[in-house]
């Protein structure tokens, strides 16, 4: 037991313990026997004869004493005992493997197993939930790929690929009579007076005359206001006449659309590239006097 | 043989130096001899080491042009019997041709498409029905981008994920009548994968996302996107597996787009590489369209398409994307496309 007390002298403050580390506040222990992981005179393993700690292996806690009988023999030093996995039971074990120890000892190896019996069940709740996987990026496959993808998004040019599908849509007619432009409608007519020259079934022919009518009806219209912008005013109070929400939405939608486009910036008030007629509207509103009067 | 190569420099650089006061190409160059192994690098003044270089610089631009021109004028020389003219290599030029393209008329593809899972919504049995989620905690970044992106896609709802295991919600989107459901992983507090799963037991599909934009970050974006539905556009969806991918993105639409709204959502596939992006178009005239991005933009790059919802231990995968660490293929064989390392079965012809 005296040397101990020379042990502690010299690990403890004097010279070097390759166990301790020294923080600004507190010194640790990394001994793994040690008790309590703090660096004491009652916690060193290697200053203290008579010890005692708990470790788990694999899920099971076990009771590790050590004794000045077996001190001169280092391989058998720790006598390990295996406690059982119900707590209170473990508990007992514990007291009566140390039943004539010193309270510090007992009551820390108590403690240490309570914790370890808290982390394990703690372990095994984690488990059974999704557990997240980290899966490691390889530096030079992400780089390859980012590159590849800038590349790729160049050679796709996107913007003109959008547009060209958009108008291959617009040829194909699938936006029916959403659109009118004057050009296209000539040319939908030209088509089907080919067609018409072609086929000559009089059910066609009654078709295409009513489609020729209508066409040319709308062509009229068209023509009177001839810029592109009001165009598509006009075009919008007649088809959204019903859906006056939408109608107002899409006019200042436009609006923006023709004054903040950002490809090219319009500059002063909106351009009109071929002469065209402004038309305004007055609405004729009772004057007040008279419904005061009836 | 540094005294000689630093007296031409020396020389040279009091000509050129006079030369810019005197606005033209100084005569010099033609003055002073430079000894044959003499090359700009050799000059150890930065200065005129940089001088000498932009000269030659010009010089080479100067001959280049000349080139050009002279080439020009033999073309127009010869007129009809000009050889044609050299179009570079691009990849897509020389990716070999891929087996597994589909042809628009064939017929087992047909067949196949009328019996797999999007045959109800393609016969219009079916409205589409999204849900949105993310991967749990998500951060701000992703809770935005859900929010925007439920926005761009008509019928969605966005949920959020408190822990809860995929497994169970999927059951959950089935008797709630979800016909598709997106979960947007999140790294690092950006988005980064994409798991796109057709519910009643549908293929699920897992992408790597990448540059994801919000609406804030897109320059010249346009107003919110309206609630009409939008067109869709896929391009370039070419192979066998291109195909069922761009049928799985076209069933997050719904069938009648409204054109009224005049939206268009893209997706467009390049190298491998699926660029989305939400546009408003305005036609200025028969020949002319204005296209302004609104949305959300961002890429995909597909990783995984599993066959049935989404399991990832016992699923069974249909193609899974191999990488090849060192550059082993050639340079202009025929990349992917979308078939890359087929797994399983389906480049095989069924017996019909």
């Amino acid at each position: 037991m005296h040397s101990d007390d020379v042990v502690w002298d010299m690990l403890g403050n004097k010279q070097f313990c390759s166990y301790k580390i020294r923080t600004k506040t507190q010194s640790f222990c990394r001994n793994e026997y040690n008790l309590t992981g703090l660096c004491n005179r009652s916690s060193c393993p290697l200053a203290n004869s008579q010890y005692a700690t708990v470790r788990e292996e694999k899920g099971r806690c076990y009771l590790y004493m050590k004794t000045i009988e077996r001190a001169p023999f280092p391989s058998r030093l720790w006598e390990r005992v295996l406690l059982s996995k119900n707590y209170e039971k473990a508990l007992e074990e514990i007291d009566e493997n140390l039943i004539y120890w010193p309270r510090f000892i007992r009551h820390k190896c108590k403690q240490r197993f309570t914790k370890i019996t808290q982390y394990l069940i703690r372990i095994r709740k984690l488990t059974l939930k999704r557990q997240r996987k980290i899966v490691p990026l390889s530096r030079k496959v992400e780089r390859r790929e980012k590159r590849r993808e800038e590349k790729a998004l160049v050679a796709a040019q996107l913007d003109n690929a959008i547009e060209k599908e958009l108008l291959e849509r617009l040829k194909q007619d699938t936006y029916g009579d959403i659109y009118n432009f004057p050009i296209h409608a000539f040319d939908k007519a030209l088509q089907q007076q080919d067609a018409e020259s072609e086929s000559e079934s009089d059910v066609e022919k009654e078709e295409e005359g009513n489609e020729e009518v209508t066409e040319r009806d709308e062509r009229e219209f068209v023509e009177a206001d001839d810029s592109d912008i009001s165009d598509f005013e006009d075009m919008d109070k007649l088809e959204t006449s019903s859906e006056e929400e939408q109608e107002d939405e899409e006019e200042t939608e436009k609006k923006a659309h023709s004054k903040s486009k950002g490809k090219t910036p319009l500059k002063g008030p909106t351009r009109r590239k071929r002469p065209y007629l402004e038309i305004e509207y007055e609405k004729e509103t009772e004057p007040a006097a008279k419904t005061k009067a009836s | 043989m540094a005294a000689g190569g630093q007296g031409p420099g020396v020389g040279n650089m009091a000509a050129a130096g006079a030369g810019p006061e005197r606005g033209a190409e100084p005569p010099a160059p033609e003055r002073v001899l430079f000894p044959p192994t003499f090359s700009v690098s050799e000059i150890k003044n930065k200065q005129r080491r940089h001088f000498m270089f932009v000269r030659w610089k010009q010089q080479q631009r100067k001959e280049k042009l000349a080139l050009r021109k002279k080439r020009r004028k033999e073309r127009e020389a010869l007129g009809d019997k000009a050889p044609p003219k050299a179009v570079p290599k691009t990849i897509e030029n020389q990716r070999v041709y891929d087996e597994t393209t589909v042809d628009p008329n064939d017929e087992e593809v047909a067949f196949d498409e009328a019996t797999d899972e999007f045959a109800p919504y393609f016969n219009r049995q079916t409205v589409p029905k999204i849900l949105i989620t993310t991967s749990d905690r998500p951060r701000g970044r992703t809770v935005r981008f859900c929010e925007q992106l439920s926005t761009v896609i008509p019928n969605s709802h966005v949920y959020y994920r408190r822990g809860l295991a995929l497994k169970r919600i999927i059951p959950q989107c089935i008797a709630r009548d979800f016909t598709d459901l997106i979960v947007i992983n999140e790294d690092r507090k950006i988005p980064n994968g994409l798991v796109l799963s057709h519910l009643p037991d549908g293929p699920t599909a897992h992408f790597k996302m990448s540059s994801v934009r919000l609406r804030k970050e897109i320059k010249r974006k346009g107003k919110q996107p309206t609630e009409h539905v939008p067109e869709v556009i896929l391009n370039n969806f070419t192979t066998r597996l291109g195909h069922s991918v761009g049928r799985m993105f076209a069933s997050l639409f719904p069938h009648d787009p409204q054109f009224i709204g005049r939206q268009v959502a893209t997706f467009h596939n390049q190298r491998d590489y699926i660029f989305f992006r939400f546009h408003r178009y305005i036609f200025k005239s028969e020949k002319k369209v204005g296209i302004q991005e609104l949305g959300p933009r961002f890429t995909l790059k597909l990783r995984s398409l599993q066959k049935g919802t989404f399991d990832s231990k016992f699923g069974e995968y249909e193609w899974v994307h191999k990488v090849c660490l060192s550059n082993t293929r050639p340079a202009w064989e025929g990349i992917i496309n979308l078939t890359l390392n087929v797994t399983t079965n389906l480049s095989l012809k069924k017996a019909v």
